[in-house]
């Protein structure tokens, strides 16, 4: 049903950046790599804090539905979106999270990285959380050139902060390269599909 | 739009193509009172217009921002406000002002969840049938709808132009999905887009009337300042722009303002179709929803159901001519909405019989998933 969309979800709660990281993925591919691209959100009326949800749907021919159809990424910054949001996850979809913040995973299907703590101790600033997790994302989900992620990063970001967000960046990336995806268990769904 | 590869992409939101456009085609002033989800309007035109020498001003509330639109429109300035529901309740009022005085002007209402304060981050399609008769009196005026960002550009500079050519309000209405929806779109230089502005009159000002008729059904428009001395009341006019209550002046006056637009339906009337030729089933859809009902017809026409797409840029005047054949072609018309069926209501107005009409009704501040409607489409 989804044909050749490659779909990206980002959760989290309010305030944790969930939503930039998805614009500059956004970006990336969009107007850096030339593909179609189609980025939306959903958030609450609060500020900080409730459940806040982007999406990214990456495709080489132009996106009629804007909003995933299922999922082929969930990135899961805190329990709570990791059980609201993991449903319509594709049977060999991956999900992504940060270890410290949950800790009980509905599929085996999953990589778990420190995302918070490796912004708080290795760039000293628990605010670029999200730009280390979007390192791991992007490298993880095969669908961004790097080079263009971290050129889209730091167009974006507030001046004098490029240093630091291009740290982040780069620590989730080099913490997603030690990720062996092929030894993550396949989904027995798809042994099924000439049966069903 | 059309959009070519040699030109270079920019991720935009539905909000900021919106802006886009609106500087595009030649606004130079904005007034309102920001509201989610319609914010990011006022928030970029606040940076942009003063550096185009354009006038943005924050008002104290939306029955002000229109108030100072007309005003700035009536000087000569192409003018907007954007808001959402609550807002576009309070803008009505002067609304009226503007149609029955004949000033041209843009009010974009980014639908959210309602009644009152109702829903605000989330999407609706709530105020359609408002868009049309919100405000009193047999009122002309146009109401158009975007689905995506490369609509919000092209859609708000052709509310520009119809506005200006007609003298009439044009109501863009947009909803949070579009809105807050960020696609990568190359936008058009700014010499391939047609831009229309207001006639201004060529007879010495000691002869000018502000509101006489002529063969458009479109009075010449002095601004304010130009030496045109003219009087503007929401008074029923004579062609002097005195009130009258005159029948005959007061019924010639209402025909004309209809008149005008009824006159330009041709050019009015647009939608776009996708899969039509041979449809036997379609879908007529509007705003974020007709995304939705691209993908379930696509994904219908893989399982053999010959469906196709209505989708509907302009909502009123209903664009019944562009429709009707469709109608009597198809044996179902599936109509998906994000309110309680305000379009499907118009719709089944003008089909006569002609075919079934089936409602799809979501009101839970939720996008109308393709499997929803898809479901229709396999089984009517």
């Amino acid at each position: 049903m989804s044909d050749e969309r490659y779909e990206i979800r980002f959760s989290g709660s309010g305030g944790q950046g969930i939503i930039t990281a998805a614009v500059v993925i956004a970006d990336a591919v969009g107007s850096f790599d030339n593909k179609y691209v189609c980025q939306t959100q959903s958030y609450g009326p609060e500020a900080r804090g409730g459940k806040s949800k982007a999406e990214v749907v990456i495709s080489s021919s132009p996106i009629d539905y804007p909003k995933a159809l299922s999922v082929d990424l969930l990135l899961a910054m805190t329990q709570t979106a990791c059980d609201a949001y993991f449903f319509d996850i594709k049977p060999e979809g991956l999900l992504v999270v940060d270890s410290g913040l949950v800790q009980q995973l509905p599929t085996s299907r999953a990589v778990s990285i420190p995302f918070t703590q490796i912004a708080r101790e290795a760039i000293g600033k628990e605010i670029v959380a999200n730009m280390v997790a979007l390192g791991a994302v992007g490298y993880l989900c095969g669908q961004v050139s790097l080079s263009s992620l971290e050129q889209a990063l730091l167009s974006r970001v507030p001046r004098g902060t490029e240093q630091m967000n291009s740290e982040a960046l780069h620590a989730g990336i080099e913490e997603a390269k030690k990720i062996d995806l092929d030894s993550l268990p396949r989904s027995v769904l798809s042994d099924w599909d000439d049966e069903l | 739009m059309v959009t070519s590869d040699q030109q270079k992409r920019i991720l935009l939101q539905g909000n900021e193509a919106v802006v886009a456009g609106a500087l595009a085609a030649g606004c130079r002033f904005f007034a309102g009172y920001p509201i989610t989800p319609a914010s990011e309007i006022s928030e970029l035109l606040s940076v942009k217009l003063p550096e185009l020498g354009g006038t943005f001003i924050q008002m104290e509330d939306e029955i002000a921002s229109m108030g100072a639109v007309i005003g700035a429109s009536l000087a000569g300035t192409k003018s907007m406000t954007a808001t959402s529901g609550p807002g576009f309740s309070l803008i009505q009022e002067n609304l009226g002002y503007a149609c029955v005085t004949e000033v041209p002007c843009v009010i974009v209402n980014v639908m959210r969840g309602g009644p009152s304060t109702g829903l605000p981050t989330s999407p609706s399609q709530g105020d359609v049938q408002m868009a049309r008769w919100g405000t009193h009196g047999d009122h002309p005026i146009i109401v158009l709808a975007v689905s995506s960002v490369s609509d919000c550009f092209s859609v708000t500079v052709k509310a520009f132009n119809l506005s200006e050519k007609y003298r009439v309000p044009v109501i863009v209405l947009s909803d949070e999905v579009v809105a807050h929806t960020r696609e990568a779109v190359a936008l058009p230089d700014a010499d391939q887009i047609r831009v229309i502005d207001r006639i201004a009159p060529d007879v010495p000002p000691e002869w000018y009337k502000p509101y006489a008729d002529n063969n458009r059904g479109v009075p010449d428009m002095a601004a304010f300042g130009d030496g045109y001395r003219h009087h503007v009341t929401g008074l029923i006019h004579d062609d002097h722009g005195y009130p009258t209550q005159d029948g005959k002046e007061v019924e010639k006056f209402i025909q004309r303002i209809h008149r005008k637009v009824s006159k330009g339906f041709q050019e009015i009337q647009v939608i776009k179709t996708h899969d039509m030729e041979d449809a036997e089933i379609c879908v007529i859809a509007y705003g974020s929803v007709a995304r939705s009902a691209l993908r379930a017809v696509r994904d219908a026409r893989n399982q053999g159901v010959k469906a196709g797409l209505i989708q509907l840029v302009t909502l009123f005047p209903f664009p019944r001519k562009s429709v009707d054949s469709y109608l009597r072609q198809c044996r179902v018309a599936i109509v998906p909405e994000m309110n309680m069926g305000q379009m499907s209501r118009e719709i089944s107005r003008v089909n006569q019989g002609g075919c079934r009409i089936v409602k799809h009704n979501k009101i839970d501040g939720h996008l109308i998933s393709p499997e929803e409607i898809l479901k229709h489409l396999i089984t009517v």
